[in-house]
Formats: C-alpha cells, sequence, structure tokens
C-alpha cells in the first residue's frame, strides 16, 4: 500500500523540521514546527519534487499565495487538488 | 585627504545604450522591463526582465574580441568607453600608473558558463571553445578594461551579490581620497538574463511575474535587469588643474555587514551603513535630498529598508525623497549600484528625480515619499545610494552636487 498523500507531506516537513514524523500533526502549523521561510521554500521545492507538480507559491506573500500553507492537514489538501489539476 | 570627483560616466542597459538616454527614460518613467526573449524561455516560470535590446555585439566589437568576452564585460566596456571619453582623461602616460580599475559583478560570465554546460551536458560534446576560462572569469571585464586604457594601478573584482557596484565604487572612492590614485574607472556589470540565470533566481520563489513595483502594496517580487553602468572617480585637484568637468562630488562611503541570515535583510544592519556614510561625508541627516533605495519589490527589503531610513533619518525622513529605479531598468544584482548612480547623478545635476513607477497601492510599512510614477523636479544638494545585498553586506555611497 502506498503512503497517502499527507503521510508524505508529514516525512518531507518532518526531515525539514528535524522532527521524527510522529511529532507532526495534522493540525500543526509551520511556525509550531519552527520551520522558517528559507525551510518553506526548501519544503514547497521537496513537495514539488515528491509529488512531481508545480506549487503556486510567491514567498514575497505566502499567505495571498493560492496554496494553502496555515497546516500540513491544509497543506495535503491543497497538494491533493494540486495532482488531481496537474496529472488528473 | 583628497577631494573626489566624477568625470565621467557611462552605462548600457534596458532604459538605453547611453547616459542620455537613460536620463531620459528616468524622466519619462518609462519602463523598460519587457517579455524576455531568450532561448528556452518557455520552460522559465518567470518571463519578463530587463533586457538590453536592439544589441548587436558584432556592430562593436570584432570576431577575435567577441570570442573573449562575454556580455557582461561587452557592457562593461561600452559603459567604460562612454565614460572615459567624457572625462577625457588619457590614460597612455604616467597617468596609467597612477589609475586602475574597480569593477562589481555578482555573477561574471553567466552566459558562458550556461552555453557551455549546454555544449557539454545538454548535447554531449567532449570538447569546449579554448577561452571559456579567460571568458567568464569575475574579473575579466576589469582586466579587458585595464588592457583597453593602460590603467596599470590596482585592478581587481568585488563580488558582494547585490552591493558589489557599490562595494567595488566605494573602493575605489578610497583609492582616490586616501591618494594611493589619481583616477580610478569603477562600477559595474551583470549579465545573466540567460535560460540557467533566470532559472536559479525562480528557485528562490522571490521573482514577480508580472512588474517590479517598490514600496507599493501589492508588489509581489524583483525583475531581473542586465546592463553595466562606469564611471571615472578622480581626483579633485587633477581634475580641476585640467578644467574637466564635474558630474558630481563623492563624498562618503560606509558598510556594514548583517551578521544574521543568508537572505533575510536586517533594518540595523542597513541603518548602520546609512549612518556610516553620513558620518563619513560629514552630513546631518538634514542635508541628503534624495535616496536611491535598494527598494528591489519584493516584500521584505522594501519595508526593511523603510524602517531603516525612517529610523536613521528621524524627523528628516518624512521630508526626503527616496525612490527605486529598479522598476524601471530591472535588478541589475551586481551591477545594480552602478546603473543606480546615475539617478542620483541626475538629481544633482539636473534636478529631476527619478521616480519609482509601477507604483499602485500605499503600504504603511513603506510610509516615505516614494516619488511615485511622476518624475519630479527639486533641487537636491546631497544623495545617497543604498545597497543591501543577500548574506547581509550592505555599502552606501554618498554624493554632493559639484561645486
Amino acid at each position: 500500500m502506498t503512503a497517502s498523500v499527507q503521510d508524505r507531506i508529514i516525512a518531507i516537513i518532518a526531515e525539514q523540521a528535524v522532527l521524527d514524523p510522529e511529532q507532526v500533526l495534522p493540525g500543526s502549523s509551520l511556525e509550531d514546527l519552527g520551520i522558517d521561510s528559507l525551510g518553506l521554500v526548501e519544503s514547497i521545492f521537496a513537495i514539488e519534487e515528491a509529488f512531481d507538480i508545480t506549487v503556486p507559491f510567491n514567498a514575497n506573500d505566502p499567505q495571498q499565495s493560492e496554496f494553502d500553507i496555515s497546516s500540513v492537514a491544509a497543506i495535503a489538501r491543497a497538494v491533493e487538488k494540486l495532482i488531481a489539476d496537474q496529472k488528473g | 585627504m583628497r577631494r573626489v570627483v566624477i568625470t565621467g560616466a557611462g552605462t548600457i542597459n534596458a532604459l538605453g545604450h547611453t547616459v542620455s538616454e537613460t536620463f531620459e527614460a528616468f524622466r519619462e518613467g518609462r519602463c523598460g522591463i519587457g517579455e524576455l526573449n531568450i532561448r528556452d524561455v518557455e520552460r522559465l516560470s518567470i518571463r519578463i526582465g530587463g533586457q538590453v535590446l536592439d544589441y548587436d555585439p558584432e556592430a562593436h566589437f570584432n570576431r577575435q574580441q567577441i570570442a573573449l568576452y562575454d556580455r557582461f564585460t561587452q557592457f562593461t566596456l561600452l559603459a567604460a568607453r562612454q565614460a572615459i571619453e567624457q572625462s577625457g582623461l588619457n590614460f597612455d602616460g604616467t597617468l596609467g600608473y597612477d589609475s586602475g580599475v574597480v569593477l562589481g559583478t555578482a555573477a561574471g560570465g553567466t552566459t558562458t558558463w550556461d552555453e557551455n554546460y549546454r555544449a557539454v551536458y545538454e548535447e554531449g560534446k567532449n570538447r569546449v571553445h579554448p577561452f571559456v576560462v579567460p571568458k567568464l572569469m569575475n574579473s575579466a571585464a576589469a582586466s579587458h578594461v585595464s588592457m583597453e586604457w593602460n590603467l596599470r594601478g590596482p585592478a581587481f573584482t568585488v563580488s558582494t551579490a547585490c552591493a558589489s557596484s557599490n562595494h567595488a565604487m566605494g573602493q575605489a572612492f578610497q583609492m582616490v581620497r586616501s591618494g594611493m590614485c589619481k583616477a580610478m574607472v569603477t562600477g559595474g556589470s551583470e549579465a545573466m538574463l540567460c535560460f540557467g540565470g533566470i532559472k536559479a533566481w525562480e528557485g528562490l520563489r522571490v521573482m514577480s511575474r508580472d512588474a517590479c513595483r517598490p514600496f507599493s502594496a501589492n508588489r509581489n517580487g524583483m525583475v531581473q535587469g542586465e546592463g553595466a553602468g562606469v564611471f571615472v572617480f578622480e581626483d579633485y585637484d587633477h581634475a580641476r588643474a585640467r578644467g574637466a568637468e564635474m558630474l558630481a562630488e563623492v563624498i562618503g562611503f560606509a558598510m556594514s555587514s548583517d551578521a544574521s541570515d543568508i537572505v533575510m535583510p536586517s533594518q540595523q544592519g542597513a541603518e548602520r551603513a546609512i549612518t556610516g556614510a553620513l558620518r563619513d561625508a560629514r552630513l546631518n541627516p538634514e542635508d541628503v535630498g534624495y535616496i536611491n533605495a535598494h527598494g528591489t519589490g519584493t516584500a521584505a527589503n522594501d519595508k526593511t529598508e523603510s524602517a531603516a531610513v525612517a529610523h536613521a533619518f528621524g524627523h528628516h525622513a518624512d521630508r526626503l525623497m527616496m525612490s527605486s529605479t529598479k522598476s524601471m531598468h530591472g535588478h541589475l544584482i551586481g551591477g545594480t549600484g552602478a546603473v543606480e548612480l546615475l539617478a542620483c547623478i541626475m538629481a544633482l545635476k539636473d534636478g529631476v528625480i527619478a521616480p519609482t513607477i509601477g507604483y499602485e497601492e500605499h503600504d504603511p510599512e513603506c510610509a516615505l515619499d516614494v516619488v511615485p510614477n511622476v518624475a519630479r523636479e527639486a533641487k537636491v544638494d546631497v544623495c545617497l545610494s543604498n545597497a543591501f545585498a543577500f548574506g547581509g553586506l550592505n555599502a552606501v555611497i554618498a554624493l554632493r552636487r559639484a561645486a
């Protein structure tokens, strides 16, 4: 069985935050996990590479980007949508 | 200490191939940013830039020269020729031993790297042109300028990312001021509007897809430009004795390091460079009428720079003008401070302040007079030019109207 999108996102974020995957909860925000602006850009890149998708994200205004980064679960939902849109 | 004046200026950038064309664009608030016309642009997500258009290397250089001159070197040589011709200096005699060249570039021969990586990786070739190394090295432009005009004193290249030109001009200023040199050719150049040069910037997610709107609340990133700006910095007495036209006087310079982050700017670091330049030039804050901002159009730079200026100048911050000409010519990275110094010279010499174009919405975090959209006539005695580079390397130059 392949890992769910959310599990793979958790693994990527855990690696970036230098945490165990168990410590990364669906409701966690990236700030909660100690990920700064550079870490965020690196996480987005890792997600794009892992899922072979393009994430619309501009570091000048992360909140206004079309991509919801408010929590781990929100990122997973946004990635699922991008996968459906870009690979469906 | 010696006084230092600028007796020659030259440029090629997205706004024009000469200083007068660039001044005209500044006065008109014309935008030089447009759709990029480069190989593989369809594989880029950022497709705009301040490109030098209508440029044919063969109109200026022969085949042997083109084999040795990367685009950044070509731009440098064209700008240097204008500057040296305007200065009227001839370095063939002993003056050549008392003069040198210090230039800034962040990336040097990017186009040469790009083309030759394509050849060996993409096309699978196992042989490259013999001059790849002398063409791409960051110091190539400084060497070619020294050879072309017999500059036999200090010659080197400074590379401090987006502050390269300001750091270079600061070195040149100090060499003339200390009496070490009679004249210095200085400024900087960048030519990284090629596939690899833009792809690298794209990765950082700080680029705008539509426009550079410094200090505007709806700004969404920087836009790359290309080109060169080159000046002749000369000992005041030397210039005066020969009756040279003085474009402006260089009166102060300061640098600082944030020592904190490889991309995020620091208000304190920027402020220390600004106040350092005022101190070096023996100025009071009230003396400054115009600041050419670093003003990249990113969320982080513009609010940090505005805060630094507000704090450094106190009440006077509300009375001075500060604009970012990157809105017109784009961000020339290592060459940017040199092209932007032209806006300071125009302010001092012609009494016209270049605007910040593309300005649409007030941002309370950038609440200074940014000369929005339209150039303004104003008598200005002293200007600063800011450069705050990635990695927290800051350099600020102070100029005064030539007396």
